[in-house]
């Protein structure tokens, strides 16, 4: 598998991994390639642990990211990168990114994404359409600007 | 709708194939995994509709089906023990329509209290069994199932898994169904009414419609074969095959899409093709006994991998019959009661007075966990009131005393009612103390409606049920309902004087879900219009 890119968002349940998740396996898809996005509900909203496994390229088989075969692993909560980075990847976390300049702290998993961005051979078009489809409309510029810092940090 | 390139869950897929199937009715209650089903059926034009329990549910789905309807019926594997004994003898009438009953079992127990294996369920009520592995599949075997339902005049299994129906995957959907039958009552007495004269010719019908679906899954092409190397065939079903895929991409494959009743010849055929067949399969070792049982030689997984998920990495482990310890995943930090739940006051209070606390299950079990530990027993959906009696009838007086059966309120909607008839048919001499931790809402699975809110699955309104009302026209004692967050020294007297007296008492602890508050306070306001 690869030629499967294998990505992993972690944090902790209302921080904003799934939408992070949402939007990237949007991009990926519109990209038209085969995609694959697995993630546990329930319990979760808890406060707990998450983590989003999305996996894209010609063909992807398994839903779930083999430990240690992850190509980069996003942390939108610092502390969430120990209990992860047995699962392997470049890490990429909040620190990275100059988050004083975030207009609403909310938007550090776009920013996040952003970073992401620019490490995927992915159209920047793609990027700014899956957030416009992922969030409500009176989101979009905060959301959009956050993009934006994450992918020129 | 036409056809579309999507990117869809499994439950997601489950919805849109029951809608391009002209499903007429969805009935289901709410559990993890299965819950997004009929909301998203809902959302895109579905009739769908949450019952009080899994039993309602399949009852009212298989008369909808006895009426010619095509209908979907929606459960987490926990909730088809509540529908079981429709299931077993629903196989027997079968439908005149078509009923797709959709299970999502949880192997590795995210979001469970066991991680029972509901194959065993297709092979023991004498239905057939679809197994999706992934959205795409999902859609194709809804649409599949409500196709066999209606030729074959039997109920259809479609067995999800948390992964699954979780796992977002493309989707290519299909044209929608024409001609979609309209409902209508054919009178047939003899194939309705299971007394045991008409359930015997009914038990041989069934079997024969088994034979006859057998000898459909030895044809179809849904259990799809791939010649690799013929060292090795892995026969596999659901999410394990793209697992085993993944791990052995050389190998030799059999697919088993239908896996109740087995395709044994074509399976046979296949495992005499290679030099090693080995079957890998989450859960129970269903596929393998059935196989060894119909004298195919199979080999099977060693018993360390009955528990939880399979993955790539374990399915190459039970390749190389690796049985050394696996490595344990480091901790994440485990979920708790949000800060602000109106629970954790009734917890505290519940901890702190030493009470002997019968529990049940929702968001509100988290109470077992530090800093509360305030629960002793969880077993299944209504378990705290009646396991709480049953410790009322056979401690001494001072334990028993010191019983509380603590219960959310869409679990009470579920399995209450009949607990608190046992309450007050036999009363514990020490009486008996049930409290209510109203929310307004179904919170563990992310904020579903029940009858207890006023209002339906799409939020409209609806008859509310009143527990008050409930409980007085059962002659329990005291019926008390307060706010536990400005209330908790009543609540704690009430508690101090229900533990003292011989009374029934039901005490009602009503604050809405942090979570849920402002969205409630929309639906309330939007309904008032």
């Amino acid at each position: 598998m690869s030629n499967v890119k294998n990505i992993i968002i972690a944090g902790l349940g209302g921080q904003g991994v799934l939408k992070a998740s949402d939007i990237l396996a949007e991009v990926v898809f519109n990209a038209g390639f085969d995609v694959k996005k697995s993630e546990i509900h329930g319990m979760a909203q808890r406060g707990g642990s998450v983590s989003s496994d999305i996996r894209f390229g010609p063909e992807v088989l398994s839903p779930m990211v083999p430990i240690g075969q992850a190509d980069f692993l996003v942390c939108i909560a610092e502390d969430q990168v120990e209990p992860n980075k047995h699962k392997g990847g470049e890490i990429i976390v909040p620190s990275m990114i100059e988050q004083s300049k975030l207009a609403n702290k909310r938007s550090i998993n776009v920013a996040l994404l952003g970073k992401l961005s620019t490490k995927l051979d992915i159209d920047k078009t793609l990027w700014l359409q899956a957030i416009k489809d992922k969030l409500p409309e009176k989101l979009h510029d905060i959301n959009i600007e956050a993009f934006e810092l994450g992918r020129n940090s | 709708m036409s056809t579309e390139r999507l990117l869809l869950s499994g439950n997601e897929a489950v919805a849109r194939a029951s809608f391009d199937a002209g499903v007429h009715l969805g009935t289901g209650y709410p559990g993890t995994p299965s819950t997004e089903i009929l909301e998203n059926f809902s959302a895109i034009g579905g009739k769908a509709q949450w019952a009080p329990n899994e039993k309602v549910a399949l009852e009212v789905a298989l008369g909808a089906a006895f009426g010619g309807g095509r209908v979907i019926m929606t459960t987490k594997h926990v909730g088809l023990n509540v529908a079981a004994d429709p299931l077993f003898t629903g196989a027997y009438i079968g439908v005149s329509g078509a009923l797709v009953i959709v299970d999502a079992d949880d192997p590795g127990m995210a979001s469970s209290q066991n991680e029972q294996d509901n194959r065993n369920y297709a092979k023991a009520a004498g239905l057939p069994m679809l197994e999706p592995a992934d959205a795409q599949e999902a859609y194709d075997f809804t649409r599949l199932g409500i196709e066999l339902s209606s030729k074959f005049q039997i109920p259809v299994l479609l067995r999800m898994t948390t992964r699954v129906c979780h796992s977002q995957t493309v989707v290519n959907t299909r044209a929608a169904d024409q001609d979609i039958p309209v409902p209508n009552y054919i009178k047939d007495i003899p194939s309705r009414v299971m007394i045991p004269a008409y359930a015997r010719p009914a038990h041989r019908r069934l079997r024969k419609k088994l034979a006859e679906i057998k000898a459909y899954n030895e044809m179809t092409t849904i259990n799809t074969i791939i010649k690799g190397d013929s060292k090795l065939g892995i026969i596999t079903s659901g999410v394990s095959y793209v697992h085993a895929r993944e791990a052995a991409p050389d190998a030799s494959f059999m697919k088993i899409s239908m896996s109740h009743p087995l395709p044994t010849d074509k399976i046979k055929a296949f495992a005499e093709s290679v030099d090693r067949c080995l079957v890998i399969e989450e859960g129970d070792p269903f596929l393998f006994e059935s196989l060894k049982a119909a004298d195919i030689n199979v080999e099977g997984k060693d018993q360390m991998y009955r528990f939880g998920e399979l993955n790539v990495p374990r399915v190459q482990r039970i390749i190389n019959n690796d049985i050394s310890e696996e490595a344990t995943p480091p901790k994440g930090k485990p979920p708790e009661l949000c800060l602000g739940c109106p629970h954790r006051i009734s917890f505290e209070l519940l901890r702190d007075m030493g009470c002997i606390v019968s529990g049940d299950i929702g968001c509100y079990t988290l109470g077992v966990l530090p800093p509360f530990s305030a629960m002793d027993t969880c077993v299944c959906m209504g378990a705290s009131i009646t396991a709480g009696l049953g410790l009322r009838h056979v401690l001494p007086e001072e334990q028993a005393r010191k019983v509380v059966s603590v219960l959310g309120d869409s679990t009470f909607m579920h399995s209450g009612p009949a607990g608190l008839i046992e309450m007050v048919y036999n009363k514990p001499a020490t009486g008996h103390i049930v409290i209510i931790l109203d929310n307004s809402i179904t919170a563990m699975t992310g904020m579903q409606e029940h009858p207890g809110t006023g209002r339906k699955l799409d939020h409209s309104p609806a008859y509310q049920v009143n527990y008050e009302d409930l409980c007085k026209s059962l002659a329990i004692d005291k019926v008390l309902t307060l706010d536990p967050r400005n209330q908790k020294d009543l609540l704690e007297q009430t508690l101090k004087d229900a533990m003292d007296s011989n009374d029934t008492t039901v005490i009602i602890c009503r604050e809405p879900c942090i979570l849920a508050a402002k969205k409630i306070k929309e639906f309330e306001k939007k309904n008032k219009r």
